[in-house]
């Protein structure tokens, strides 16, 4: 197989801490194959950054296949880059050509603050969850697994709202910084089983509830969320979460 | 939950624009409506605006319409002040911005610009009521009497004389181009927000809300227009 | 003296007897004990949550930034349960019997029926929170059949079951937190054990976002920190999963069990170079439906798709007609690396060999759906065409992910694959109660020795973790608690966290003040090669001697050149890396001791020297029917302490799957 090799500018966000005002720093990197994932581009740039004794750029990642959400960076006007559907950490250099210019930012939003140079605090996000994103029951004898049948359709779509890995994109992509794509999918989640259901309108409420405290804006419809999504959430979990709060919200309790 | 914690929320919010956008919608479908009627002419030989003028002065004799007039403003206010307050509010959320902006990456440039087009809307609307509704409801309209000896105000002669000055043609038809935009996305959301999730119904109402959109607002830019062309007389 | 403290009776009757006969701690002295888990996996998750609903007071600490990023998240496959929904004969003995026997004999039989029995009541947790498992269209659970078993046991959610069994745990957690029974620690890593009196009595964890060291108390400690498969730099494993909260306690004095048990799987996307920084496992399924081949003729560069059919090797197919491309992960991964190594492997390097989905796309997928369609004699273009949309619905985000790694597209050209570790069988040694041989600190997952022995069956992992988490922790941490009642919680000015801390602080400043010229990485890297050529799919005397001599030399390299940028009170990822390569590295050279001590070959663990004459592996019962227990006694010393197996029930036999 040929190996294709290519010299970039990378203008990357460095900040030192939460205090520091940051700005941007520029890095040539070369001689990067395009089999590199663009989290390998990143290590091999700190790496030359610790031998010459500066300080290497920090970025959240961890499983480096997609699934457990840490790594988060917003490249050339997109969160996790130009792929549909796809993590930083799955995104590699064949997206990219000889002599590119890659603009690297943080998640922006005032909820997700940057901790250092391109990892932020998505803290929020789990408070959002303590708020009511479970099913109250206690580990112990629930009744059996099959005694409730739930509809195969209603499943999948269930998975489909739970296959959320929670990495913040859809705030980072919304001009609103709304998180109702995560608050929605887990309510949807939840919601559409049968287990969920006798929490349905206090999970909703609390939710949002805590959802707005943490700041974030309020869900316009534009969509940019779902695009940006590497699992696809769709933004139906956003209307079934607008009905399941209002509903809640103009019940008797 | 409290009615106050209920509209107060983010969702609540929302939920106040969606309701009062579609009442909106409902206004616009009456307003086109009754506007379609300058075209008489067409089935109408020698109608020339009486029964458009008939057809106004019913709306703003009866009782019914009155009443609603009050909740169609009501509805305006909220609307707008409710929009610029969620626009400030959402915008204030981002705290440091990007270098390099999305763009209309992920999503068209129209469902992002809302408050924008909506402020175009708005700019619109002041000229549109100063020109007709003002002096349609406080008087300063002429008169005009129809052979069963009835007089109505001549709200289409009113009609003929505005749209002969271009300035204001193309005032009009660029709010017409704004309303549509607004709506395209406004009529889908506002579904969304009131909790339409069905994949089947949201495809029906996009659709529904794209043909509707481009309608009233090619009805309501084309008066103007064949006022201006003089096809309309 | 190594006590499994296992109960009498029979073996189906023995967790029934310990939950009758354990001490218990009454709900308002609860509230006044405190636990610390640290790791938020299946494992540290359930734990965690299961512990804070008894009414324990529950710290809980992981280094990533949320309790849902822990690696259990990326399991793929699936969660065996001994439901028997299929009716298909499954039962709580046969789910214990496989797992002993695809573990070679090498586990606690009291402890894996346990997990048997277990199983079941997962399940019925993990959906009553809310997990959606896959569903048949009668609204009842599906399952898939897995590698090594005979039945279908096999529940999951599409690839992504260890997602959606975590985040289960991890709601349960957060409702926890919410009610404040748990107090949650996220960015901040274990450092040490802090021992009072002969008991664990907390940690010392450094807070990963301002650098600061910080003292917790607890009556017992939880160590559910996962396996340490990153001591080969190449796997599976997530980037920061490590072996330093496990490796700090076995310096302590908890024993460390089964070191060399290796798991590697077979089906990997290939390392395509140096700047590798992991492996992409594709789940083991795909071998329902892939046939591996490599070219018979030597170093052929052909591309795979110009090599006609009675050109290629078949090599599964040819050495297990039994068993074919369903042999166990160890057989498979051997017989990969022994076709590579011959000189027949395909890629760039030349270590890779094919995974071709061709064959059964078309004959299998295609020629049933031209039937299901009505289609008579249906066109090779036409069984493509269908067979390709059965596939994609079947693996669609697996060959999306291979497509996006390697560029390829799988429903076109085979996949490559080649092994890479992926699970680590040993870990801290635990007693029936899985309190390690330290009084007051338990290992509960991959980080404990487990019930795999030496080697794991797929869509066991997940189970395991979570029946420790939910099932069995929870009765066996009172059993100890029930006797420190009294004790009030110890103020963290207690010299012996004082001391603790100190120690802690001085490696971290001795460290930092090397300035040497290396990065961590490189010697990360470094230490990777080491243990996958010498302590890797294969092991012979004279190599593990080699690699216990490379390792020391590299031990002392590192702490003589390492260069770890920034300063210590400040987030800095690389100081972080540098404490773990240290650990990694002393844990490589007990891995490779305890690979030499072990001359048989067993499960994960093949020695060159012990193999039939086909080349099988060949356990040597007679004289390694027990489990490897190592104590620290100070720097590159360890005592051996062995723990016999005994099996009453299941009676070891040699795996055959010819």
């Amino acid at each position: 197989m040929e190996q294709n090799t290519m010299n970039l500018t990378l203008k990357v966000w460095r900040q030192k801490n939460s205090g520091d005002p940051g700005g941007f720093a520029t890095y040539p990197v070369k001689n990067i194959s395009a089999e590199m994932s663009f989290l390998e581009m990143f290590d091999v740039l700190n790496e030359e950054l610790i031998r010459e004794g500066k300080d290497p750029i920090a970025f959240d990642h961890d499983c480096r296949e997609g699934i457990c959400g840490m790594c988060s960076m917003y490249i050339n006007g997109r969160p996790h880059g130009p792929w549909e559907k796809n993590t930083v950490c799955q995104l590699h250099m064949r997206a990219y050509k000889d002599g590119d210019t890659i603009v690297v930012e943080p998640w922006r939003a005032k909820s997700f603050p940057v901790l250092k140079d391109l990892v932020v605090d998505r803290g929020a996000f789990d408070r959002i969850i303590q708020a009511g994103g479970y099913i109250s029951v206690n580990t112990g004898s629930p009744v059996d697994a099959n005694a409730v049948p739930v509809e195969k359709e209603k499943a999948d779509a269930a998975f489909a709202a739970a296959a959320c890995i929670g990495c913040g994109a859809c705030v980072a992509a919304c001009k609103n910084s709304s998180a109702l794509l995560f608050v929605s999918a887990k309510v949807s989640h939840l919601a559409l089983l049968p287990q969920g259901a006798p929490e349905r309108r206090s999970r909703a409420l609390n939710m949002v509830a805590q959802m707005d405290k943490e700041g974030f804006g309020a869900c316009t419809n534009t969509g940019a969320c779902e695009a940006v999504c590497p699992k696809g959430i769709s933004i139906e979990n956003i209307a079934r979460l607008n009905r399941e709060f209002i509903g809640a919200g103009m019940s008797g309790e | 939950m409290k009615w106050s914690e209920l509209f107060t929320s983010s969702i609540g919010k929302k939920w106040v624009m969606a309701i009062s956008g579609l009442c909106l919608i409902g206004f616009l479908l009456v307003h086109v409506t009754l506007n379609t009627l300058i075209w008489a002419n067409i089935f109408v030989p020698e109608d020339n605006g009486e029964i458009f003028n008939r057809a106004a002065h019913w709306l703003g004799s009866n009782l019914i319409p009155r009443i609603l007039e009050v909740g169609l403003f009501l509805f305006f206010i909220i609307h707008i002040i409710q929009g610029y307050v969620l626009e400030l509010q959402n915008r204030s959320k981002r705290g440091k911005g990007y270098k390099v902006p999305m763009g209309s990456e992920g999503s068209n440039w129209y469902r992002k610009s809302m408050g924008l087009l909506g402020t175009l809307i708005f700019i619109f609307l002041v000229v549109h009521i100063s020109n007709f509704w003002i002096s349609s409801r406080f008087g300063g309209l002429k008169e005009i009497t129809y052979p069963d000896g009835e007089t109505f105000h001549n709200l289409y002669g009113e009609m003929i004389t505005v749209f002969q000055e271009l300035w204001i043609v193309i005032l009009y038809v660029l709010g017409c181009v704004s309303l549509a935009w607004h709506l395209i996305h406004g009529f889908q959301s506002a579904f969304r927000t009131i909790g339409v999730s069905n994949k089947k119904y949201l495809a029906l109402l996009n659709a529904t809300g794209i043909g509707f959109s481009l309608l009233v607002s090619i009805l309501f830019a084309a008066m103007p227009l064949s006022i201006y062309l003089g096809w309309v007389k | 003296m190594l006590e499994a403290k296992t109960p009498t009776g029979p073996l189906d009757q023995k967790w029934t007897y310990y939950k009758g006969h354990c001490r218990l701690v009454n709900p308002a002295n609860k509230r006044k004990l405190e636990v610390i888990v640290v790791g938020t996996g299946l494992a540290g998750a359930s734990a965690a949550a299961s512990l804070a609903e008894l009414g324990y007071t529950v710290k809980a600490f992981c280094f990533q930034d949320s309790p849902r990023r822990a690696h259990s998240i990326a399991a793929q496959g699936g969660i065996n349960a001994a439901k028997n929904y299929q009716n298909d004969g499954d039962s709580v003995f046969r789910l214990f019997y496989d797992t002993i026997k695809g573990g070679d004999y090498r586990a606690r039989e009291s402890n894996v029926h346990r997990l048997a029995e277990i199983s079941t009541s997962i399940i019925d947790q993990c959906v009553a929170q809310g997990v959606p498992f896959a569903r048949e269209y009668g609204g009842l659970l599906n399952n898939r059949s897995f590698g090594g078993t005979q039945v279908k046991r096999t529940f999951y959610a599409a690839g992504q079951t260890g997602q959606q069994l975590l985040i289960g745990a991890y709601q349960a957690l957060e409702r926890q937190v919410n009610l404040g029974n748990v107090k949650m620690y996220s960015r901040h890593e274990m450092l040490d054990v802090v021992m009072i009196d002969g008991k664990a009595r907390g940690i010392i964890c450094r807070n990963l976002v301002n650098g600061e060291l910080e003292r917790h108390f607890g009556h017992a400690v939880l160590l559910c920190t996962g396996g340490y498969g990153n001591v080969f730099y190449l796997s599976t494993n997530a980037m920061g999963s490590n072996v330093t909260a496990a490796w700090k306690a076995h310096k302590k004095g908890a024993q460390f069990g089964n070191p060399c048990f290796t798991q590697i799987h077979p089906t990997c996307i290939p390392v395509s170079g140096d700047h590798q920084s992991k492996l992409t496992l594709m789940s083991e399924s795909l071998r329902n439906d892939g046939r591996i081949w490599v070219p018979k003729q030597k170093g052929d560069k052909r591309k795979a798709n110009d090599i006609p059919e009675e050109e290629r090797d078949y090599y599964l197919e040819r050495r297990y007609p039994a068993f074919g491309n369903l042999v166990p992960r160890d057989v498979a991964s051997r017989a990969a690396k022994e076709r590579c190594d011959a000189g027949y492997g395909v890629g760039t390097t030349g270590q890779a060999v094919y995974l071709d989905f061709k064959f059964n796309l078309i004959n299998k997928y295609g020629r049933a759906e031209a039937s299901k369609h009505g289609i008579d004699n249906p066109d090779n273009d036409t069984l493509v065409r269908l067979g390709k949309e059965v596939v994609k619905e079947e693996y669609g985000n697996l060959f999306d992910m291979y497509e996006k790694i390697t560029g390829e597209n799988p429903y076109e050209v085979p996949m490559r694959i080649y092994p890479a570790v992926h699970y680590t069988m040993g870990g801290l040694w635990v007693d029936y109660e899985l309190m390690t041989t330290m009084k007051g600190l338990y290992a509960l997952g991959e980080a404990n020795f487990s019930d795999h022995g030496a080697n794991r069956l797929g869509a066991s992992a997940l189970m395991q973790g979570l029946a420790d988490g939910y099932f069995v922790i929870p009765y066996t941490i009172g059993n100890y608690l029930a006797d420190e009642i009294a004790v009030k919680p110890i103020d963290t000015e207690h010299p012996a966290f004082v001391e603790a801390e100190k120690q802690v602080s001085d490696r971290i400043n001795t460290l930092m003040n090397i300035k040497g010229s290396q990065t961590v990485e490189s010697f990360h890297k470094r230490l990777g090669k080491i243990m996958w050529e010498k302590c890797g799919m294969a092991r012979n005397e004279q190599g593990l001697k080699e690699a216990i001599e490379e390792i020391r030399a590299l031990k002392k390299e590192f702490w003589s050149d390492v260069r770890v940028p920034g300063i210590v009170k400040e987030m800095n990822p690389e100081l972080d890396k540098a404490g773990r390569v240290a650990d990694f590295i002393e844990l490589g050279e007990l891995m490779c001791l305890d690979a030499l001590d072990r001359k048989e070959s067993c499960g994960g663990h093949f020695r060159e020297e012990s193999q039939t004459e086909e080349g099988e592996a060949l356990r040597d019962d007679e004289n390694f029917t027990y489990v490897s227990s190592w104590e620290f006694k100070g720097e590159s010393q360890w005592q051996l302490n062995k723990e016999p197996l005994q099996f009453e029930v299941a009676k070891p036999s040699q795996r055959s799957y010819k």
